[in-house]
């Protein structure tokens, strides 16, 4: 922790949940309709070090890419403040997700059964890093219905890792899934308290 | 494109807030790293830009870089640079969150679970 020349206003705590999902999963709208305020957009400005390494004009060959997320807060008495981040959806912002994985108390990966596959990425992804996860099936009128069964065949889900129907529009069915995701990182995560050095 | 002098006035005015500075003096700060102002708001002797009394003012109920970034509608690179210099100054005091090996705090997923089931 980093602190300033005074320190005795007690910040709260920050925590961040990760919303990943493929392209018009509905992060966007799972992070607005569980958090305080609407999504908010914030940018990372990526400078491309790898561009221009050996060339003598320098700073001209450095191409600068910006990569926006949604984000959301919801505030949890005076100890805790919870962020909720819609993770960029292309696969060459790995970085972002690097930078947004780190920390987090896990992930909420939207599945949309019109389109499966867009998923995989993500829960590759999530496994790899050990970041605990559950895979949410958003309901989108139309779309083929499944049995949870079958969706997780289709995306080779161990039966250890949460997998749930919700409609991202509603609140509740939101909140439902992010209490999923806690309690499933709390039983692989946490020590009972007094246990931690 | 063939236009590579024309450059977007959105990309050149991070660059000027920060006078072409990419990285803070002092700190890291996460995007969710929390800031609050410590002390009065800094008076004209300390030579700040109006980006850093923006961000200062923002600064009086804690807030995350995160949430300056999105409220002065600038990047979290920005943001990082200029809060460094705040901090660096001691108008505000950072608090980065807890790392991934801090992970295990029971009380802390009973805190979160508590506070999502009374939404
Ligand atoms: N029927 C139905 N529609 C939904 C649901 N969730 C989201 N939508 C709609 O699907 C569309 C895409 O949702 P977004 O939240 O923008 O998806 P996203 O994952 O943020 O999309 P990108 O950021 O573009 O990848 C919007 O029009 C939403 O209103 C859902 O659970 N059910
Ligand atoms: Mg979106």
């Amino acid at each position: 922790m980093v602190f300033g020349r005074s320190d005795r206003r007690r910040l709260p705590t920050a925590i961040k949940i990760l919303i990943a999902g493929g392209f018009g999963a509905g992060k966007t709208t799972m992070v607005g309709s569980v958090s305080e305020t609407r999504p908010l957009r914030t940018e990372e400005t990526l400078t491309d070090r790898s561009t221009g390494v050996d060339d003598i004009s320098g700073v001209e060959a450095k191409r600068t890419t910006t990569v926006a997320m949604d984000f959301g807060r919801i505030t949890m008495g005076d100890d805790y403040m919870l962020y909720l981040f819609g993770t960029p959806g292309q696969e060459r912002f790995w970085f972002v997700w690097d930078e947004l994985a780190l920390g987090a108390l896990g992930a909420v990966i939207l599945a949309d059964t019109r389109r499966l596959a867009d998923c995989f990425p993500s829960v590759d992804y999530f496994e790899r890093r050990g970041t605990p996860f559950v895979v949410a099936v958003n309901c989108f009128e139309g779309s083929p219905v499944y049995e949870l069964d079958e969706v997780r065949l289709a995306l080779g889900l161990d039966p250890s890792i949460p997998l749930v129907l919700c409609d991202a529009r509603k609140r509740d069915s939101s909140r439902e899934v992010l209490i999923q995701l806690v309690e499933h990182a709390m039983k692989l995560r946490a020590q009972p308290v007094g246990t931690t050095s | 494109m063939t236009h590579e002098e024309w450059v977007d006035p959105e990309i050149v005015r991070p660059y000027v807030v920060t006078r072409g500075r990419t990285e803070p003096v002092r700190g890291s700060f996460d995007l969710i790293s929390l800031a609050v102002a410590v002390g009065g708001p800094p008076g004209p002797e300390a030579g700040l830009d109006p980006e850093h009394l923006s961000i200062a003012r923002l600064c009086r109920e804690p807030i995350s870089v995160a949430e300056i970034a999105a409220r002065l509608d600038l990047p979290a690179g920005t943001i990082r640079v200029l809060l460094g210099d705040l901090f660096d100054q001691g108008f505000v005091t950072v608090q980065d969150p807890q790392p991934e090996v801090d992970m295990q705090d029971e009380k802390m997923y009973r805190a979160v679970l508590d506070g999502l089931r009374s939404l």
